[in-house]
């Protein structure tokens, strides 16, 4: 099948590819952009572990097509710092200990990240409901809410 | 997982959509939110070599009410049900349904036409479609027809929709004063498919109901309709008694499928539970406690 170009924003910076539409934007994202900060887990997209935000919104890249990004604006974990200051949802996720084996932390950090757009102010029912889309096998859920409201507190105070 | 190979196409009409539709007949199939037929293309169990791709028609998106009644357009996601004021306001059920569908990312791209046409027992819409007395507008090549959601589900994968058509459009009436409603949905956890749900839609004239409609959601091969039970019903003065023998009326017509959330039995007795929970919840609602 002929490859297409597409190109689109990713973290602040134009990329241009050539993909098959039946290819993934995980797995563009990992394997032809080398952003690997956004993982496979379940790729059935139960996970959340690839979670993206694609133009705005939380998604799950295992269950996009890399063609559907075209022309539009995609964020990883790898656009989160910025001039080596750590965003403060990832500030959040280290002060708390967020995460321990760190597998699904890069999603977690991206729900977070767009939930408090969402809702800057969250109540810790809120926080369950709004990160419902991400799994922890860890199961290290109190650490990952206590860091969502440090990020929330966080942002709010600057 | 990768899906098969397939030619894409982003058509940005929907007269562009059904022609590309009708150009590749068999061989093609539209892409609404992704969240069922991409996973069925990574399993291989469909392998469309056309997939049309309706996220770009502005048409097929938006809420909004006419003569008492709400539009709603068939690529609206359920993030969008969930944020309407206006289905708050006049159809609450929808998005207090919507809310209890799969998760917050899916909810981004799942839509309420992909819900409904793909005709999948487990999906919530249905029954929730056929609770509100909602109606769907097929567009095909030759126009478009207006049917009720009450018989389009035919089974499972398999609607009414034609080969060429595309669902444009769910048509629901505003909820009449004194409405209770409720949809009670047991599911293991945030994002699995319902174990069993139902959905009660019921008007209140004093203590009288005079109309209910009683819907289920994944003990059959289709959103099933109650209608011993809202015969039952209907005319009455509801009372537990009652709500009890239209529970077992409910469960007279459960056909489930036993899978990992449980056995024959125990589906069909939760949707007699459910079925209580909703009449139970949807009275309270139209008597305003």
């Amino acid at each position: 099948m002929a490859k297409q170009h597409i190109s689109f924003t990713l973290n602040g910076q134009k990329v241009e590819t050539l993909v098959e539409p039946r290819e993934l934007l995980i797995h563009v994202l990992r394997e032809q952009l080398g952003q690997t900060g956004s993982h496979i887990g379940c790729d059935t997209s139960h996970c959340g572990a690839c979670t993206v935000d694609l133009n705005g919104k939380s998604v799950k890249a295992c269950t996009i097509l890399a063609v559907q990004a075209n022309d539009g604006e995609v964020l990883t974990v790898e656009g989160l710092a910025k001039d080596g200051e750590l965003h403060p949802v990832q500030e959040g996720f280290m002060q708390e200990h967020g995460l321990q084996c760190g597998f699904c932390t890069p999603g977690m950090l991206l729900r977070a990240y767009r939930f408090l757009q969402e809702n800057p102010n969250p109540t810790e029912e809120e926080i369950r409901w709004g990160m419902s889309g991400n799994l922890c096998r860890c199961t290290g859920y109190q650490n990952i809410i206590k860091a969502v409201q440090y990020a929330a507190k966080k942002m709010q105070s600057a | 997982m990768i899906p098969g190979a397939f030619e894409y196409h982003a058509p940005t009409t929907l007269a562009e959509a059904v022609s590309l539709l009708k150009e590749y007949g068999d061989e093609g199939k539209v892409l609404a939110g992704g969240h069922s037929l991409l996973p069925m293309m990574k399993l291989r169990f469909a392998e469309p070599s056309h997939l049309i791709d309706l996220n770009g028609i502005d048409e097929l998106r938006g809420i909004r009410e006419e003569n008492g009644v709400i539009h709603i357009g068939a690529m609206t996601t359920e993030n969008e049900l969930i944020a309407s004021q206006l289905l708050w306001d006049k159809c609450p059920l929808i998005p207090e349904a919507a809310k209890l569908i799969a998760d917050p990312q899916v909810r981004n791209k799942g839509t309420i036409g992909g819900d409904i046409a793909h005709g999948d027992p487990g999906n919530d819409h249905p029954a929730i479609m056929m609770a509100t007395d909602a109606s769907f507008v097929l567009h095909g090549p030759d126009g478009e027809r207006v049917v009720p959601a009450n018989g389009f589900f035919l089974g499972t994968y398999f609607t009414l929709l034609e080969p060429e058509e595309i669902l444009k459009e769910i048509q629901v009436p505003v909820f009449p004063r004194n409405t209770g409603y409720a949809y009670s949905k047991l599911k293991r956890k945030t994002g699995d498919f319902a174990t069993a749900a139902a959905a009660v839609v019921l008007q209140l004239d004093g203590d009288i109901c005079t109309k209910i409609n009683i819907t289920l959601t994944n003990v059959g091969p289709t959103a099933l309709k109650a209608e011993e039970a809202e015969q039952l019903l209907t005319g009455k003065v509801i009372t537990e008694d009652l709500i009890n023998q239209a529970a077992e009326k409910a469960m007279a017509i459960c056909d489930p499928a036993e899978d990992l959330r449980g056995d024959v039995e125990y589906k069909t007795h939760m949707a007699g539970e459910m079925t209580r929970r909703a009449i139970r919840q949807s009275l309270d609602r139209a008597r305003g406690n």
